[in-house]
């Protein structure tokens, strides 16, 4: 089948230009994937095509780019699927990563970030002989984050790295969480108090779901974020605008059935934080004088009781 | 066409300007809403309450599908964030019938049951699925024409696409643009329209909100935009309420008017605009409506 392919190059060693668009129109069996036609193009069309590919199995994480607007592996990216009726397939390199050429991207900024939490194991014992030991039981919870081939995908999506490079990333996080609920690691409490309170840690996650979206091996980082959030909380980390937050929505849903939403933000930013709480007159102001605001007296819903009830049996 | 309506916590608060004009236009395409089935309905957990706890939140979701199971009607949601947490949790409840069971003996008590017949859906997609962009198309007696629009769908109803039945429902994935095209305006097609507001942050980290709104608002108006269209009331509370604060991070004045999908519709359906609440805006929608009042 014919396919059109309109990459994006660059090369530093052109000073004249900064990045720019090829098209390569090629023929190519219907069967194959993006990573085939990228190949095919280096091999008969233009040598000087730079790409990163090793297993051609999904297995590596070698060769994440971004098809058509979003982060993939293309060895697990059919043509036939991103382009069924022989549509224009755009190739980019990942995004959120330095280019180093055309649809290489530099894996330090991953790495860096998965420094960030000491992905390894820091058992507090020596075991008498052979491994350390863990029940199936409780090692079968990690097998998603365990799933994690660091390919950079969700790293390359996250919307909080297109405005923040501080922020840990969803990768790095998925793999702390992996060491968090490990039963044989004794720093949780240390793990999770660094996470909870440094600059880039889990609550600057926004929740927008790219991470799960783009992850191709169903790690769902974003769901290990809010598992580490939890975690968090439970074991009292609670002095964060984040785990208040939390906590307030919990607060409002378990009483009145809904949110109140005058009160809230007032909630998450704590009663004498007035330094915070300031900050909101203005837009109080501006809601007001537009009949915005939210009520004033927060009614229950009907039957509220029964909503009350389920929040009782599930704090027990 | 009668619906189990479900407005969700923001449109009764903070931007009681969707619920008005979400009435106004159902009254006038006779899509009957049912305000009665849903009336001990609670919050989805909009997402964070799941942080704490979601298990607690797929009950309460549960919950209140069997109350839409029991009014017999299709369920109605307006508000992205809603469908998102929604669909998620009843993903969750019907991949797996022993999650879903222990659910239902927490709903026993009440007399409640989720069999997981109750779907919730946005009102995006019911004029789309259910009424027909062509009987849509019939009833409009205003053209938008010359009117250019971003638009921009909410996180919540774009991701994770499993959950929202994009495989089952392809014309999901670009919904708003059907809608703004059928309207006669332009799209203003941009990076951003699937991306985050910044709104789950916004008490968290400001700093990163802004950039978002900032971001999102001058790319849309760099390209042409007159105003923004969303579906969800949270993006909204973001792009509209913090958009001057945002401009100020960045030295600039943005002024994008950001419509709620249903004033959209109203204003297309002839709909005077004080109706649709155009005026309770933070970001004035003055400008934008002097524009259409020349369009014939």
């Amino acid at each position: 089948m014919n396919v059109n392919l309109k990459v994006k190059r660059f090369d530093p060693a052109d000073s004249t230009r900064d990045s720019w668009w090829q098209e390569y129109n090629i023929d190519i069996h219907q069967d194959s994937t993006v990573l085939d036609a990228l190949i095919h193009v280096r091999e008969y069309e233009d040598t000087s095509l730079a790409l990163r590919c090793a297993c051609r199995a999904s297995i590596c994480g070698s060769c994440g780019m971004k098809v058509n607007g979003s982060a993939k592996l293309v060895c697990k990216t059919r043509i036939a699927g991103v382009a069924p009726n022989g549509e224009q397939i755009i190739v980019e390199p990942m995004g959120n990563q330095p280019v180093i050429k055309d649809l290489v991207v530099s894996l330090d900024t991953f790495f860096n970030q998965v420094k960030r939490v000491e992905p390894y194991m820091q058992p507090d014992y020596v075991p008498e002989s052979g491994e350390y030991i863990a029940s199936n039981e409780s090692m079968e919870n990690l097998l998603t984050a365990m799933n994690c081939i660091m390919c950079g995908c969700c790293v390359s999506d996250c919307t909080v790295l297109e405005v923040d490079d501080n922020f840990i990333g969803p990768a790095a996080l998925a793999k702390a969480w992996r060491f968090v609920d490990d039963p044989r690691d004794a720093k949780k409490q240390d793990r999770l108090k660094d996470l909870n309170y440094e600059d880039g840690g889990i609550w600057d996650c926004t929740r927008c779901m790219q991470c799960v979206e783009v992850c191709p091996k169903g790690v769902n980082p974003m769901e290990r974020i809010m598992e580490l959030r939890d975690q968090a909380i439970k074991v009292g980390f609670r002095n964060t605008n984040g785990a208040r937050h939390a906590e307030a929505v919990y607060g409002d849903v378990g009483h009145s059935g809904w949110l109140d939403e005058l009160r809230l933000p007032i909630k998450t930013f704590g009663i004498f934080n007035f330094k915070e709480l300031i900050k909101l007159i203005p837009i109080g102001i501006k809601s007001q004088l537009v009949g915005k605001r939210p009520p004033i007296f927060h009614k229950s819903i009907p039957g509220v009781q029964n909503i009350r009830k389920i929040f009782e049996r599930y704090s027990k | 066409m009668k619906y189990a309506f479900y407005p969700g916590c923001v449109a009764r608060g903070a931007c009681p300007e969707l619920y008005v004009a979400t009435l106004e236009v159902c009254k006038l395409l006779e899509i009957d809403l049912d305000h009665e089935a849903m009336k001990g309905a609670s919050c989805t957990g909009s997402g964070v309450l799941q942080e704490k706890n979601q298990k607690l939140g797929d009950t309460l979701n549960a919950r209140n599908f069997a109350l839409t199971e029991r009014s017999n009607l299709p369920l109605m949601t307006i508000c992205s964030t809603c469908q998102g947490v929604m669909s998620q949790a009843r993903k969750r409840m019907l991949d797996d019938p022993k999650y879903l069971a222990e659910i239902n003996s927490e709903l026993a008590e009440e007399g409640l049951e989720f069999t997981g017949q109750a779907e919730p859906r946005h009102l995006l997609w019911i004029i789309l699925e259910d009424y027909g962009i062509e009987k849509f198309k019939s009833k409009l007696v205003k053209s938008l024409n010359g009117l250019k629009l971003a638009p921009f769908y909410g996180c919540y109803l774009v991701r994770p696409s499993d959950a929202l039945g994009f495989k089952d429902n392809l014309e999901r994935e670009d919904s708003l643009e059907r809608i703004i095209e059928a309207v006669n305006a332009e799209v203003v097609d941009f990076k951003g329209k699937t991306l985050c507001c910044g709104f789950p942050i916004l008490t968290i980290n400001e700093k990163n909100s802004m950039k978002m709104v900032a971001k999102h608002t001058t790319d849309a108006k760099d390209l042409g935009a007159d105003a923004m269209v969303t579906p969800c009331p949270l993006c909204h509370l973001n792009l509209d309420g913090f958009q001057s604060k945002a401009g100020k991070s960045i030295g600039s004045q943005i002024n994008l008017p950001i419509i709620h999908l249903p004033q959209l519709l109203g204003l297309a359906l002839g709909i005077e605009p004080e109706k649709l609440r155009l005026n309770k805006h933070i970001v004035s929608t003055k400008v934008l409506l002097s524009e259409l009042a020349l369009q014939p």
